[in-house]
């Protein structure tokens, strides 16, 4: 016994949380500044496990900052220049009322600024935690490199932001890092592999944006100013892991063949190196130069507790990553004015495609679409009325289906004009019991070698196999349930009619009796499950809960998984009959 | 004419008064002949190139109304400026060149300036005055010219003309007139008769350009407006008598045009006049100017602007001063402002206010951050960290084609509109687009970024953990059911009899015979080996409970009947067994003195006795339970009343009844005798009582943790009792354990009806309102440190849901695993 026995809310965890308003008063900032550092610092609320403790007894809803975030706030060097900046304002304010413009210049020139370097180093105190967070990083560049050059945000932001976004690009390509790439109906995602970490990423169709007025562009504005900043550094780096130059430099040999052969197409020679390096059609300049194409054979140092096997299969990988990374090599690819270029042009230069495109469409051509050594030319227009012979003319799906596979797929599915075959997602992986597309059974048969005209009817046989199966197996619950009710029934049933017939007074009649096949694999199953029906109940009542809980999501997944399959059939079931009435009327 | 250009140099309409004078000296129209009028402070268009007031005025007309040259004659040197009128339109082209004129024509200059010299606001000139005379008397007339109108202003010019030529044909003396009448053009020589006659042929050919000309601007007397807010009107103006002047009606439209561009060969030099509307064609000549104009060269294709100059005052320097002006004293000293405002300055360096301009920061945006990384340094408040979770990957059905069966259905879209946009699964609809072309950019692309970044500063985070479990892993590991046996897994025999729902059921020790007791009134003795119904005794009332003697010496059954328990002699089994216990019966002797007891033994009639009725203990209330005492001789029954006298001890040997309790702890349930000690057993709705006889006290009170207990049971070894309860549960209790269950089983879905111990095997069964019994493995150990194991290990079902009612009584057999149920169906049942 010692001390002032202190009050209720006075320890515990009501002192480990803040509410927003104190925090804020804390800090002495204006609630938007206060935004601004919580975004740039990374400091978010915590739900704390007792709120009526933390809110002291009421049950308002409130956000709560840990104390210690804020307290590590406090030291913060930005907060005081965002009140320098305030004062900045309010001079500059004053100057411009008073008409004294030599002190508006002298403020001008003065402005105080701000750097974020030591926030990214803080956040992220190694560089694979900056590359694990950089999904939200890179679509919010890719996002902003899209606006319009008025308006929402400040030119220099997204200029910043396109000069990233293209130098990010620019590394994926030199390292080919590309892993999948998938055409949603949002934009399109991207997954690279950079130091074994997966970058996802989503980039808009290229559209004018239609700016919605529900969105504080202020809060956007300060990601994208940690964002970029981060960006920067993580491009710094990556660049350098590469001996390549940063700021990124075209390779010399490259940029005599990208010399616009006109002359004055640019005012600038500085604008048009951006757009050089955007246009993804060269390679970039080193510190040391490589000696080209040598390639690196990789010690093989066996881990511990590894077995041969499992070497194997590390080995097998290895093998087919790299053969991924090559899978364009060698083909000579022309895209077609309205395909969308900047993608395209990514994704194959990615997989060591040579591309080009009309000479008149962007900077960068390479190529002539006259071009006889030209393989494959992409086409999204229903017809073409010159083919040359010699080239495949595709439509965009293929590149990106292809790099999914990690294969190039026959091409016959994507002939312009022909209806595509569904595009999927290479970031499912089905697991047991989910459902399947049958496109994607194909695909896993092609990917393992075998005859795409045999695994058409395998997948056909597979899918019917496995919808029975799936049906067997949702039946097979209820019908462990219910055979025994039967069985029982039955008997039941069996009494009763021969009590019945010895009331009415029948002969009795002696019929053959039938010998019962007593399934033995079924009677031990029924057994099984009836044990496992007594355990259930023996279970504590929170463990029945929680196992209610779970056999509930499995069913539930089952159960999604069998409507998908059924309107599959239904769709499919359509389809053929629609044929078969078409096949009718021609004959007719 | 003139006058009109010089208004429009001015851009101000030109005063009527030195209209009046300058037409005065203007000449007939002759190419090439220089003018020179006075203009005085009139002229200021020139004033801000030449920044001194002008003296003299030179024009020379080149072309009668198209071009003007003119000279502004300076002190410092002649400034030169000219307009060129096409038309309606005005080129101006002003410039001045300080040109270089023949020192000698400079000196009559000054007689030039006399002849204006009262004009110029200065008018420090000598004048000449015969020069001035003619210019008096004329203005009078041309004010009158100008109020008279068109007609005289031709007589004017003509006479001026004249006048012209009369200066020039007298000035050629003199200096002054040698200036004016250089010629410009040696082609055009001053030839008054040859000019004259071009003059009028001129006139003859084309009447309208005479109208078009300059005198238009006279009759048109709208002002100096922009022309175009007559654009819609049929007229252009007024003349003098305030009539208005009508466009030329013009019926073009633009396919004329076009064939007029096409056909008129001269269509590209014909311009518009904006003052009168009519269409002008230029001359060749005037063609050749604009186009001279246009190229930036002097109108005047005779004009030499490179003149050599001459100075007009000396190059060299004076030894004196110009003006003899003693220096101001401000000269001297420092100013005074200048000093203030360094001061000021200085002030707000010294302060601080102002800071010197930064060095720019020449370090470089982007380096290698990482450079000194150190694996191991996580902040303090890291510990804390909870990173963001990664947003959802795409799946099949965000794709721009995906497979068919990922596309919404009509139903399931209409569905999806009407959710709640928080509650949907997924927040788009999946969509399929032909080809990539098709696909539209996605509208809430923005939004959804912005969402992402909300959450990221506005979601309190949170760890939670998720529940990895195996479903499997969760379903306790209890012994096999098989390694439990023996148990009643089948349904072997069916007693078939009862016409209504049998209530209660109990069975002969040796375990022979079987009897239920129904709705319908009876009471039925059945074999249990065939099912036979060996015995009906209707008792005329529902049977409420039965209970066979436990003593297997005594063929006794006591059955609650309405407000009477009737003890039965079955008849049934060996001879000499019933026989001895009517003996017994009948042996009882009559106590000397009556004592009062709270129910009435009554022997049965003889009717009765020969069904088998011996005695009838007769109750003041229904009788809800009977239950014998474990040697057979007292046995306990249970009234359904509110007061003291709910439970009755009764023994049968001596006929003599007793209520234990002196107060009524609540509604009984059910009662039970402990097997081996003296102990009783009392349920009430929610607690059970334990009493020791011997003492007379309570010894525990069991908390149930039910809400209505139906039934209860107790094991043979004394230690553990069942409850069964109307909330389903059933709560076994280890009485050595604690006074709360030890375990409290939810198997039944419905209601427990009734529950029993086997007598030998570790077995326990409920019966519900469900239909089921399920039997339980219940194994108590010998050892008091070991807990009960329980584990069911069956499922019984067979009887008929009637009137939401089951299986009302559940039973063992005393020696073998068998289980009897008697269910709402009317049936009872066993299980082997």
């Amino acid at each position: 016994m010692g001390g002032l026995e202190k009050k209720k809310y006075e320890r515990g965890s009501a002192t480990n949380y803040i509410t927003r308003n104190r925090a804020r008063k804390k800090l002495q900032l204006s609630l938007p500044d206060f935004r601004r550092l919580c975004i740039l610092k990374g400091i978010y609320p915590h739900e704390p496990k007792h709120k009526k403790k933390v809110n002291k007894g009421s049950t308002a809803p409130r956000t709560f900052y840990l104390l210690k975030d804020i307290k590590f706030l406090l030291h913060e060097p930005i907060v005081n220049k965002f009140r320098e900046y305030k004062v900045f304002v309010r001079k500059l304010r004053k100057a411009y009322g008073k008409s004294e413009w030599g002190t508006v210049d002298r403020l001008k020139d003065n402005k105080p600024t701000y750097k974020l370097d030591h926030i990214v180093k803080e956040r992220y105190p190694t560089f694979i935690d900056a590359l694990r967070d950089l999904d939200d990083a890179l679509s919010m560049c890719f996002l902003f490199s899209t606006f319009p050059r008025t308006g929402k945000c400040h030119v220099q932001t997204i200029q910043l932001c396109r000069r990233l976004a293209v130098e990010f690009l620019n590394y994926v390509i030199a390292s080919r890092s590309l892993r999948k790439v998938f055409l949603s109906i949002k934009g399109i995602y991207y997954q690279a592999e950079v130091l074994g970490q997966p970058i996802t990423w989503i980039t808009p169709y290229t559209f004018a944006h239609d700016h919605p007025t529900d969105v504080d562009y202020r809060v956007m504005a300060t990601f994208t100013e940690f964002y970029t900043t981060l960006l920067g550094f993580v491009n710094f780096r990556l660049y350098h892991s590469l001996n390549l130059v940063y700021p990124p430099k075209i390779d010399g040999q490259a940029d005599a063949e990208l010399k616009p052969v006109e002359g004055k197409e640019y005012a600038m020679d500085s604008e048009s190196y951006l757009e050089k390096l955007s246009a993804l059609s060269a390679s970039l300049a080193r510190v040391v130069a490589p000696a080209h194409e040598d390639e690196v054979e990789m010690d093989e140092f066996p881990v511990e507790g590894e077995t041969a096997e499992q070497m194997d299969t590390r080995k097998k990988e290895q093998e087919a990553l790299e053969k991924h990374k090559k899978m364009f090599e060698g083909l000579r690819f022309f895209l077609n004015r309205e395909v969308p270029r900047e993608p395209l042009a990514f994704i194959i230069r990615c997989f060591g495609g040579q591309v080009s495109w009309d000479k008149s469409l962007c900077i960068g051509a390479t190529y002539d679409a006259s071009d006889l050594s030209i393989t494959h030319h992409i086409i999204d227009r229903p017809r073409l009325d010159q083919q040359v012979i010699g080239r495949c003319y595709l439509q965009p799906q293929w590149v990106f289906d292809s790099v999914n596979a990690k294969m190039c797929l026959p091409v016959a599915d994507y002939f312009p004009g022909v209806l595509l075959p569904p595009h999927l997602s290479p970031f499912v992986t089905e697991q047991e019991g989910d459902y399947v597309p049958p496109e994607k059974l194909k695909l896993l048969a092609l990917q393992r070698g075998e005859n795409p005209g045999d695994v058409r009817l395998q997948a056909w046989n597979e899918e019917s196999e496995e919808e029975e199966e799936e049906d067997e197996e949702d039946d097979n619950d209820k019908e462990e349930e219910e055979d025994e009710d039967e069985s029982e029934k039955e008997e039941e049933m069996k009494l009763k009619k021969m009590e019945e017939e010895r009331r009415k007074g029948k002969k009795k009649r002696v019929t053959a009796g039938k010998l019962r096949l007593e399934d033995k694999k079924r009677l031990e199953q029924e057994q099984q499950s009836e044990e496992k029906r007594l355990a259930i109940m023996m279970m504590k009542k929170r463990e029945k809960y929680l196992y209610k809980k779970i056999m509930f999501g499995k069913k539930r997944k089952v159960r999604e998984a069998n409507k998908l399959a059924a309107k599959r059939k239904a769709h499919d079931t359509a389809v053929k009959e629609e044929k078969k009435k078409s096949k009718k009327a021609r004959r007719a | 004419m003139a006058a009109a250009i010089l208004g429009r140099l001015r851009d101000k309409p030109p005063r009527r008064g030195v209209t009046a004078r300058m037409r005065r000296i203007l000449p007939p129209w002759q190419p090439g002949t220089r003018l020179l009028f006075p203009i005085g402070g009139d002229a200021d268009v020139a004033t801000p190139t030449c920044g001194r007031p002008l003296c003299s005025c030179v024009l020379t007309l080149v072309e009668p109304p198209m071009v003007v040259r003119m000279h502004f004659h300076q002190p410092g040197g002649c400034y030169y400026a000219c307009a060129v009128r096409l038309g309606g339109v005005t080129v101006r082209a002003v410039s001045c060149v300080c040109a270089v004129t023949n020192p000698r024509s400079l000196m009559p200059l000054p007689a030039v300036s006399a002849t204006c010299a009262h004009l110029s606001p200065t008018g420090k000139h000598p004048t000449g005055k015969s020069e001035e005379e003619p210019w008096d008397s004329e203005e009078e007339e041309s004010e009158e010219s100008v109020y008279s109108g068109l007609e005289d202003s031709g007589s004017d010019s003509s006479e001026e003309e004249e006048e012209e030529e009369e200066e020039g044909s007298s000035g050629t003396e003199s200096p002054q007139t040698q200036v004016r009448l250089i010629p410009l053009c040696p082609s055009k020589a001053l030839e008054d008769d040859s000019l004259l006659k071009d003059q009028e042929v001129l006139l003859a050919q084309n009447e309208y350009e005479e109208d078009s000309s300059d005198e238009e601007d006279i009759r048109n007397t709208v002002g100096n407006i922009p022309m175009e807010w007559y654009q819609d009107f049929p007229h252009i103006g007024y003349n003098l008598d305030g009539k208005k002047i009508y466009k030329p009606i013009r019926t073009k439209d633009e396919l004329d045009m076009f064939l007029e561009k096409m056909e008129n060969p001269d269509y590209w030099r014909t311009v518009q006049d904006k003052l009168t509307g009519a269409d002008v064609r230029l001359t060749d000549e005037q063609v050749e100017l604009v186009q001279r104009l246009q190229s930036g060269h002097f109108g005047d294709v005779h004009f030499n602007p490179y003149e050599p100059a001459v100075d007009f005052f000396t190059h060299e320097v004076m030894i004196h001063p110009v003006t003899n002006r003693p220096a101001d004293k401000r000269s001297f000293i420092p100013s005074l402002l200048e000093k203030e405002k360094v001061s000021k300055l200085v002030h707000a360096i010294k302060m601080g206010w102002i800071k010197p301009r930064k060095p720019k920061d020449d370090s470089p945006t982007y380096y290698d951050l990482w450079a000194h990384e150190d694996p191991n340094s996580i902040l303090g408040r890291h510990k804390m960290h909870v990173p963001a979770p990664k947003m959802k990957l795409p799946g099949h059905e965000e794709s721009y084609n995906p497979p068919p069966e990922y596309l919404l259905s009509e139903e399931e879209q209409l569905a999806w509109e009407q959710q709640e946009a928080a509650e949907r699964q997924l927040s788009f609809v999946p969509q399929r687009f032909g080809s990539l072309r098709q696909v539209p950019a996605y509208p809430r692309f923005i939004q959804e970024r912005f969402e992402r970044c909300l959450d990221l500063y506005l979601c309190p985070r949170q760890r939670k953990m998720r529940v990895n479990v195996d479903p499997e892993d969760l379903i306790p590991k209890l012994p096999k059911p098989r390694d439990l046996q023996p148990f009643p897994t089948t349904q072997a025999l069916i007693y078939r009899g009862h016409s209504s729902l049998v209530r209660c059921l109990s069975i002969s020790p040796s375990g022979q015979w079987l009897v239920s007791g129904s709705d319908d009134g009876t009471v039925r003795f059945w074999e249990v080996c065939t099912a036979r119904c060996m015995k009906t005794l209707p008792v005329g009332g529902v049977v409420k409970s039965i209970a066979w003697n436990p003593n297997p010496t005594i063929c006794l059954v006591a059955i609650g009947v309405e407000q009477s328990v009737l003890l039965v002699n079955p008849c049934l089994g060996d001879k000499l067994l019933y026989g001895a216990t009517d003996q017994l019966l009948e042996s009882y002797v009559a106590p000397e003195e009556e004592r009062v007891q709270p129910v009435q033994w009554v022997t049965a009639s003889t009717q009765e006795h020969s069904r088998g009725v011996r005695l009838l203990i007769q109750h003041s209330k229904a009788v809800k339970q009977v239950t014998w005492h474990g040697k057979g001789d007292y046995l306990a029954s249970v009234v359904s009343d509110n007061s003291s006298m709910q439970v009755l001890i009764h023994q049968s040997s001596k006929r003599w009844s007793q209520s234990p309790f002196r107060r009524s702890k609540g509604l009984v349930q059910a009662v039970l005798f402990h097997p081996t000690r003296p102990y009783f057993f009392v349920a009430t709705q929610r607690y059970v009582r334990v009493y020791n006889l011997l003492k007379q006290e309570l010894t525990k009170k069991l908390m149930t943790n039910c809400k209505w207990v139906s039934s209860m049971a107790i094991h043979p070894g004394g230690d553990n009792i069942i409850c069964g309860s109307y909330d389903s549960k059933l709560a076994w209790f280890d009485l050595d354990l604690s006074t709360r269950p030890y375990q409290l089983l939810r198997h039944h879905k419905r209601a427990l009806r009734s529950v029993a111990f086997h007598r030998r095997y570790p077995l326990f069964a409920s019966g519900s309102d469900d239909g089921s019994v399920i039997v339980c493995h219940g194994m108590v150990y010998n050892d008091l440190l070991q807990n009960p194991l329980l584990v069911p290990v069956k499922v019984l079902k067979g009887h008929v849901i009637t009137l939401d009612l089951g299986v009302l009584d559940v039973l063992f057999h005393p020696t073998q695993p068998w289980i009897f149920s008697s269910g709402a169906d009317g049936t009872v049942r066993l299980y082997t």
